[in-house]
């Protein structure tokens, strides 16, 4: 298992180190002056000001060293600053991260247990009305944007009915709960199709084998049957899934969080490339990436761990 | 990105479902072209004393905040917002079946090449390829576009590489080689005709995320500008009138987004199933 593992980091590492390439390498590919792009492309730039970003980004240097250099910087935690908000990018990041955070994880609770209830719920009632009512909701719920799901459920729960707050992200732990529920479910609509689609699957399949026949034969309950010789089975990919779209989440707070004017890191990326603020863009990419490949390699190295049969099928590979 | 189509297959093998989809395309598609036809007004006509009016005779599906008819503004928006993506998937096509294609015939590092470079595209989720290129080169329609393009071609580069594979061990395209035939002629004149099938099957798979993408660019003001009438922008537009209780002018954009992408799902994975698309 340790080499497989240690592989999966070095490959984390890998594709960490051409990610930030290409965010950093972007400002060349812009046309003009890379200082100039840098502090904002604006026409009223003084000498001063943009030798302080020559300077700040080693401009005179060679490419490669002012990329080490900005690496160095990032893993400092020193982002540079934004002159659209006249503050350190840190700062303004460790400001909205807390909203965003609270928002992923919101929206992961929803879909985990409405997207694997529906999907057990499918699969243990496989071709009934419910079934399919199932299937052909979370189908249409799947091909609705979530910008689109998010200002639909503003009109009806926000603005008519009154239920729940349409902008800003709340006081206190019931206050956020209370102005992220809108955003977290326009977010977890999006993600139900795929996550009971792939549950119900395994379930169907984890409940086909020789020994679940066994079990029922033996006359355990049925509640325990599929608790303990269905589910635990099916749990692997189910777990593996779930990970994998909590982490591309991190990329679908841009869209929601613009709808419901909340203050996190993907309304910070919206307003950053709308005032031409590069320095804040670049921070919050670098961030949303790490954060993805993060999660996804985590969930990789898990796998073993939740299904002793991928131990074993590697060992003997 | 690419999950979606996998959750479609049950819906779209009732046939009934499939041409009430298909009669919905039919309708958005004729509503398209025949724009200037149908609508009741000019879809940039501003008419301050009729804003924010409810669906009646004189506006069937209301108007917005600057008295602009709805129904006109849908029609108009159906033109960008149904052929961007088609532009969107074609650029997708060029660079994924071109890469895809050499990858396959020539193996050994260049395909090891063409894997890493999609597998970096991969490492950005969602958007935020496309966000990083419209941070550098600006918003609007033609980079949106081309940036959508691009961030779609490693999907289509991988499906064409899989399928490749499988086609050139065929023994006709030994054939060509033993008669002499270059590697260029054989992918381009041979082998590209027999996978088009397929891949124009995976391609239409792809119309709602496409769409989908898009309509969100433009709603976060990265795509189409105003005064276009594209549906993503109507939606933004429309947005500051929920709160006056005029639900209207974001909702009809809106329904329609997500009306023309379950069509488009439904019928394309029964499409992609006639068309031998391998899933």
């Amino acid at each position: 298992m340790f080499p497989a593992a240690g592989r999966q980091v070095a490959g984390l590492l890998a594709t960490l180190v051409v990610a930030s390439f290409v965010i950093f390498g972007a400002v060349y590919a812009a046309p003009g002056d890379p200082a100039v792009f840098l502090a904002g492309g604006r026409d009223d730039l003084t000498p001063e000001r943009l030798a302080v970003v020559r300077e700040q980004y080693h401009l005179d240097e060679p490419f490669l060293a002012q990329y080490l250099h900005w690496l160095g910087n990032c893993l400092r935690l020193d982002l540079g600053r934004s002159f659209q908000y006249n503050d350190e990018v840190v700062d303004l990041l460790a400001a909205r991260v807390p909203t965003t955070l609270a928002l992923v994880a919101y929206a992961t609770v929803l879909f985990v247990l409405f997207g694997v209830g529906a999907g057990v719920l499918g699969a243990l009632r496989r071709g009934t009305w419910a079934d399919s009512v199932l299937i052909g909701g979370t189908t249409l719920s799947a091909s609705v944007p979530s910008f689109v799901a998010g200002i639909g459920l503003a009109a009806i729960f926000g603005v008519q009915l009154g239920w729940f707050p349409v902008t800003g992200s709340g006081e206190g732990f019931a206050g956020t709960l209370h102005h992220l529920t809108l955003p977290a479910v326009s977010m977890a609509l999006g993600a139900l199709a795929v996550i009971s689609r792939v549950t119900r699957q395994t379930v169907v399949e984890a409940a086909g084998a020789d020994h679940v026949l066994v079990a029922r034969a033996s006359g355990f309950p049925e509640r325990q049957v599929v608790a303990r010789h269905v589910l635990r089975n099916a749990l692997a990919p189910i777990i593996t899934m779930c990970g994998l779209v909590t982490a591309g989440m991190l990329a679908g707070t841009v869209a929601v969080e613009t709808v419901f004017g909340l203050s996190g890191v993907g309304s910070l990326l919206v307003g950053a490339i709308n005032g031409h603020d590069f320095p804040v863009a670049q921070a919050v990419l670098l961030l949303m990436v790490t954060g993805y490949i993060v999660i996804t390699t985590a969930v990789d190295l898990a796998h073993p761990l939740l299904d002793a049969r991928v131990k074993t099928a590697r060992r003997v590979a | 990105m690419t999950a979606l189509p996998a959750v479609l297959p049950a819906v779209s093998r009732r046939p009934a479902g499939v041409v009430a989809a298909a009669v919905v395309l039919a309708a958005m598609a004729v509503a398209a072209i025949a724009a200037p036809l149908l609508a009741p007004y000019e879809p940039d006509a501003i008419d301050l004393s009729a804003s924010l009016a409810g669906t009646s005779g004189t506006h069937l599906l209301g108007t917005d905040a600057s008295g602009q008819d709805l129904l006109s503004r849908l029609l108009y928006g159906a033109r960008t917002s149904l052929v961007a993506p088609v532009v969107l998937l074609a650029v997708a096509a060029m660079i994924g079946v071109s890469l895809g294609l050499l990858a396959a015939w020539h193996g050994g590092w260049v395909d090891t090449v063409v894997s890493r470079l999609t597998d970096v595209m991969y490492a950005f989720p969602g958007l935020l390829f496309v966000v990083l290129i419209i941070a550098v080169f600006g918003g609007g329609m033609t980079t949106s576009v081309l940036a959508l393009g691009l961030a779609f071609a490693p999907t289509v580069a991988k499906y064409t590489r899989s399928v490749a594979r499988a086609e050139i061990v065929k023994s006709y395209v030994d054939a060509y080689r033993v008669q002499g035939m270059g590697g260029f002629r054989i992918c381009c004149g041979y082998v590209a005709p027999n996978l088009a099938r397929s891949v124009v099957g995976y391609l239409v798979v792809l119309f709602g995320e496409a769409l989908m993408s898009l309509a969100t660019l433009s709603y976060l003001g990265f795509g189409a500008q105003p005064p276009s009438s594209d549906w993503g922008l109507m939606v933004q537009q429309g947005q500051a009138s929920i709160v006056l209780g005029a639900l209207l002018p974001a909702l009809v954009p809106g329904v329609a987004i997500a009306v023309v992408v379950v069509s488009f799902n439904v019928v394309g994975v029964w499409a992609a199933d006639r068309l031998g698309t391998r899933r």
